[in-house]
């Protein structure tokens, strides 16, 4: 799956975007988020707190429980501020 | 008449509302948001998710349609860094009458505050940045909506 970040998550992990291999007991957006801070320093201090996130799975909005089903893009980022 | 813009140049709202005119409704509303000039603000960077921001302008303007008898309605958003005073969204929808453009243009920007994939980075004229939080008062004033 691949995985894009924004604003201060992109900032904060030092990437937009990387691939990761789904662990098969990754069901939800959340599992997968844990599973993914626990690749560096960096990726846990943006993602360690999930409250503070906000998640689109193919660029639609979701929450942390939603399914991964067979989505192919998973965005991590904090609330928006558009307008 | 359903029309969404992203754009990394200046927007000239009269010319982005344009397109509300001569469908042959009595109504056209409209919101600009401006960049404020915040206590040492002088422009703002805004960030977006390409795709999903459209797509996600889109499903707001079928839902308003889907609501309000509308005759069109259309949302342009500025990205990259915008200067104090120049607009960052403009949002229009046009009717046969006032009350559906009035409300379905509120619930574009309302809506849009808390669901379009954009994030602000204010520049401070020291030179220094910071990404903007979201406020509960959007949050509220969005789940007025639902």
């Amino acid at each position: 799956m691949k995985l894009v970040y924004f604003a201060s998550v992109r900032e904060a992990i030092g990437l937009s975007s990387e691939e990761c291999d789904v662990p098969l007991d990754a069901r939800t957006v959340g599992d997968l988020v844990a599973r993914i801070s626990a690749r560096s320093e960096e990726h846990a201090c943006a993602l360690h707190d999930q409250t503070r996130l906000r998640f689109a799975l193919d660029h639609e909005m979701v929450a942390s429980d939603a399914l991964l089903g067979a989505a192919q893009e998973l965005a991590i980022f904090p609330p928006v501020t558009g307008g | 008449m359903k029309r969404v813009r992203i754009s990394n140049a200046a927007i000239q709202p009269d010319q982005e509302l344009a397109t509300l005119l001569g469908l042959g409704g009595g109504a056209l509303a409209s919101f600009t948001g401006i960049v404020r000039d915040d206590g040492g603000v002088n422009a703002i960077e805004l960030e977006h998710y390409p795709g999903m921001t459209e797509a996600s302008l889109y499903r707001l303007i079928e839902a308003a349609t889907a609501r309000w008898a509308l005759l069109g309605a259309m949302i342009t958003h500025r990205v990259g860094i915008v200067p104090v005073g120049a607009p960052v969204v403009v949002v229009g929808t046009a009717s046969l009458h006032r009350a559906e453009a009035l409300e379905a243009t509120a619930f574009l920007i309302d809506r849009l505050k808390t669901e379009a994939p954009f994030w602000k980075r204010e520049h401070y004229t020291d030179g220094t940045a910071k990404w903007v939080d979201a406020k509960a008062s959007d949050e509220a004033r969005a789940e007025r909506w639902v």
